[in-house]
C-alpha cells in the first residue's frame, strides 16, 4: 500500500466489533457522523458482558451490562452492519466465530478492539487488536495507519506428549521469554509441532501471542488450514475458491527469509503446565513447585507480589494446591476440540465436592455441536453447570463471580490480578488440565489420571 | 484533540512491571458506554482498601497528598499489556495524566495513548528508576518537565535529560492531530487500489 515518511498505511479487509469496545467506537463515529466505509467487511458479535446462563436475555448480572448490548444492537442496525444477536444462531466470542464462519481468511488484514485478535492469525492472516479510536479509524476509512513490526519467528520442534497441546506451548514460551518477549513484534509460530497442530490447537497457540506482547502472532497456511476453511459460510466457493487457494499457497515465509528474532523451543520433554502468578510468565510445568524468586524470571518484588496475591509459598508442590473452581471456556480454549478433550477426562467421573465448576463454549454453533455429541451431559453428569455461549468468568465485568480469595483452574488466558473476580486467584492451564483439576479438588497432571 | 508541547507536572513513580490494563481499570468499573468519568475506576484493585469499595489505602502512591495530583506516572517495563480497552487510557486521562514514562509499553496501549494526546515516552530503565528515586527516596521536588518539541525531560533531581521519540507520533502529538483525519484526506487514493484489488483478490470483498 501507499507509504511515505513514518508509517504505512494499509487496507483493512475485515472490521469484527463486540459490545464492550464496539459499542464505543460505533457511537464515536456516530456522533462525528463518520459513516462506514466496507459495511460489507464489517462484523459485529455480542459476547463481552451477554448473560451465559440459560434462558438468557439482554439482561445480564453486570450493572449497566444492558446498556452495552441495547446500544450496540441500535448502533449496528443503524450502521448497516452484520449483527451476531444474543439469539442469533451463529452468536459466539468474536475470535471463536469469526474463523468458524469462514471470515477469517489467509492474506487478510482482520481488526476488532480486542487484544485477543491475534488468534485470527493462525490462518495466516495479519490479525491484530486495537484500540477503540483506531476501530473508529478503520470503519471510517477502510485503512489503518501502522508503523511495519519487527518480525520473530518461534519454532517449536519436536514431538509434544500426550495431554500436552497448544495451551503448553505458548505457557511454556512466555514464561521463558516473559510477558514482554516478543513485545510489538509480529510473530510467526513456526517447526515441526505447530506444523502437527490441528486448526483449533493453531488458534489456541496464537491466541496467546499478546500475553507474549506480540502485534500478532501467525501461522502460515497450509493444507490443514485449506480442509478447514473449505466450505464455511464466507469462505469462497467454486472456481474464486480455487484462485484464492493458489494464492493462499503463496503466502508462506520464503524459506531463507530473515526474522529480526528467532527463538527455539524443543518440546519433547514439554509436560502440561500452569501458572502459579499473576502474569501468564508465571508459569511452570504441573509436576514442579512454586518457584524461587531466583528462578522465576522476575524481580523479588514482582515475584513476592504474586505470591502475596495468590497465597503461595516458593517451594510449595503445584499438583496439591487446593481449588475451588474450574472454568472452561474462553477464546483461547473454548472450542470443540476443547470441550472433546475435557469430556474425556470428565467421561464417567464427578468433580470433587465443594467444587464450583463451568463449561461456557466458545460459540452457539460449538453448543450446538457439543450436543449434538453428547458432551454437554458428560459435563453435567461430572457436576459442571453448562452455559450458553460468550466470554464469561475469563473475565470479571461486575456480574457473576467466583468469590473473594476463591482458587480456580481455568482455560482461559491471562491470570493477572483481579481479573476474574475482586481477590480471585487464577491458574491458567490447558482444558484437560483444569477437568483433572476439578474432578481431584486440585490442581492435577491429566497424566495421572488419564492413561494416553 | 488537544496538541501536547510542554508538560510541568508532578510525577507519580508506580515501577511495578507488567501493569495490566485490567490492573489499570477493572472491567467491573466500565459501567457505561462513555469515555467519561472514569477516574474513580483508575486502579480501583490498588487504589481501595477492599473490592468494591471507595475507602482509599493510604499506601498507594496516588493517595499520598504528594501525588494526589500527578500529571506524569512513572511506570514499570511493558506498562498497559493486557486488555485492549481503551478505557484505561480514559482512566488515566481523567485523572490528569497527560504523560507516562516507562521503560516500555504494550503495544495497543501505546497506540492508545496516542490517539488520545496522551505522551507514551520510553526512557531506559535506569534513568526511569533513578527518576523514581530521587523522587521517593531523595525526597527531591517531583515536578518534571517535558518539552516534547525540544524532545526533553528536565527536573530538579535530574537536570536535563534528552529522549527521542517516533518522528510521526511527536507531529501527531505536538499538533494536537487526529490520525483519522489523515487517512480521510487521502480516501480517493484508494480507488485505484480496490479497483485492482477486487480484480485479485475477489474474496475479499464480500
Amino acid at each position: 500500500m501507499a507509504s511515505g515518511t513514518g508509517p504505512a498505511w494499509i487496507a483493512i479487509d475485515r472490521v469484527f466489533l463486540h459490545e464492550r469496545t464496539g459499542s464505543i467506537a460505533l457511537e464515536g463515529l456516530r456522533q462525528r457522523g463518520r459513516p462506514i466505509r466496507g459495511t460489507a467487511r464489517t462484523f459485529c458479535t455480542i459476547d463481552h458482558i451477554v448473560d451465559t446462563r440459560p434462558g438468557r436475555t439482554d439482561e445480564t448480572l453486570m450493572p449497566g451490562g444492558r446498556e452495552f448490548i441495547t446500544r450496540t444492537r441500535a448502533a449496528a442496525r443503524e450502521a448497516g452492519i452484520r449483527l451476531f444477536d444474543v439469539t442469533d444462531r451463529d452468536q459466539g466470542i468474536v475470535h471463536v466465530i469469526s474463523p468458524e464462519l469462514g471470515l477469517a481468511l489467509p492474506g487478510l488484514t482482520i481488526v476488532c478492539p480486542d487484544s485477543h485478535t491475534c488468534t485470527q492469525g493462525a490462518v495466516g492472516a495479519f490479525a491484530w487488536g486495537i484500540g477503540s479510536t483506531e476501530a473508529e479509524h478503520a470503519l471510517a476509512t477502510g485503512t489503518l495507519r501502522l508503523n511495519k513490526p519487527a518480525t520473530q519467528r518461534v519454532r517449536f520442534e519436536g514431538t509434544l506428549g500426550a495431554w500436552v497441546g497448544a495451551k503448553d506451548l505458548s505457557l511454556r514460551l512466555v514464561s521463558r521469554w516473559g510477558a514482554a518477549g516478543g513485545r510489538g513484534k509480529a510473530i510467526e509460530f513456526a517447526g515441526s509441532a505447530v506444523r502437527s497442530l490441528d486448526m483449533e490447537a493453531r488458534f489456541t497457540l496464537c491466541n496467546m501471542a499478546t500475553e507474549f506482547s506480540g502485534i500478532t502472532g501467525m501461522i502460515a497456511p497450509d493444507d490443514t488450514t485449506f480442509s478447514y476453511l473449505a466450505g464455511r459460510d464466507f469462505a469462497p466457493k467454486g472456481e474464486i475458491w480455487e484462485r484464492a487457494l493458489a494464492n493462499w499457497r503463496t503466502l508462506a515465509s520464503d524459506a531463507g527469509a530473515a526474522f529480526d528474532e528467532e527463538i527455539s523451543i524443543d518440546v519433547d520433554d514439554l509436560e502440561p503446565m500452569i501458572t502459579w502468578g499473576t502474569s501468564p510468565q508465571h508459569a511452570t510445568s504441573v509436576t514442579g513447585t512454586v518457584p524461587d524468586v531466583n528462578d522465576s524470571g522476575t524481580t523479588p518484588e514482582s515475584h513476592a507480589r504474586a505470591l502475596r496475591y495468590m497465597d503461595l509459598q516458593p517451594g510449595e508442590r503445584l499438583a496439591s494446591v487446593r481449588i475451588d473452581a474450574a472454568f472452561i471456556g474462553s477464546c483461547t480454549n473454548g472450542r470443540i476440540s476443547d470441550l472433546r478433550s475435557a469430556a474425556r477426562v470428565l467421561n464417567g467421573r464427578k468433580i470433587a465436592p465443594g467444587i464450583r465448576a463451568l463449561c461456557v463454549p466458545g460459540s452457539s454453533r460449538v453448543k450446538r455441536q457439543a450436543e449434538a455429541e453428547g458432551l454437554d451431559r458428560i459435563f453435567r453428569a461430572a457436576g459442571f453447570e453448562w452455559r450458553e455461549s460468550g466470554c464469561s468468568l475469563c473475565f470479571y465485568a461486575g456480574g457473576e463471580d467466583l468469590g473473594l480469595g476463591k482458587r480456580v483452574v481455568s482455560s482461559t488466558n491471562r491470570n493477572f490480578e483481579g481479573r476474574q473476580g475482586p481477590g480471585t486467584r487464577t491458574h491458567i492451564a490447558s482444558p484437560a488440565t483444569v477437568a483433572a483439576s476439578a474432578i481431584l479438588g486440585h490442581i492435577a497432571d491429566v497424566r495421572t489420571l488419564q492413561a494416553a | 484533540m488537544q496538541p501536547f508541547q510542554t508538560l510541568t507536572a508532578v510525577a507519580a513513580p508506580l515501577l511495578r512491571d507488567n501493569v495490566d490494563t485490567d490492573s489499570i481499570i477493572p472491567s467491573r468499573e466500565i459501567k457505561s458506554v462513555s469515555k467519561q468519568g472514569l477516574a474513580a475506576g483508575l486502579f480501583a484493585g490498588w487504589r481501595y482498601r477492599g473490592a468494591g469499595e471507595r475507602d482509599p489505602d493510604p499506601d498507594f502512591v496516588l493517595n499520598q497528598p504528594r501525588f494526589s495530583a500527578a500529571g506524569i506516572l512513572l511506570a514499570g517495563d511493558n506498562f498497559g499489556c493486557g486488555s485492549s480497552r481503551e478505557h484505561a487510557v480514559w482512566a488515566l486521562a481523567d485523572q490528569g495524566f497527560r504523560a507516562i514514562i516507562a521503560p516500555s509499553f504494550a503495544p495497543i496501549f501505546h497506540d492508545n495513548c496516542i490517539n488520545n494526546g496522551v505522551l507514551a515516552l520510553c526512557l531506559p530503565r535506569a534513568t526511569v528508576a533513578a527518576l523514581a528515586d530521587a523522587i521517593l527516596t531523595l525526597q527531591a521536588d517531583p515536578h518534571l518537565t517535558i518539552d516534547l518539541d525540544r524532545q526533553e525531560l528536565s527536573g530538579v533531581a535530574t537536570g536535563v535529560i534528552a529522549f527521542s521519540i517516533d518522528a510521526d507520533v511527536r507531529l501527531r502529538l505536538l499538533e494536537g492531530l487526529d490520525a483519522i483525519d489523515l487517512s480521510l484526506r487521502r480516501l480517493t487514493d484508494l480507488d485505484a487500489f480496490y479497483e485492482r484489488d477486487r480484480q485479485e483478490r475477489p474474496w475479499v470483498y464480500l
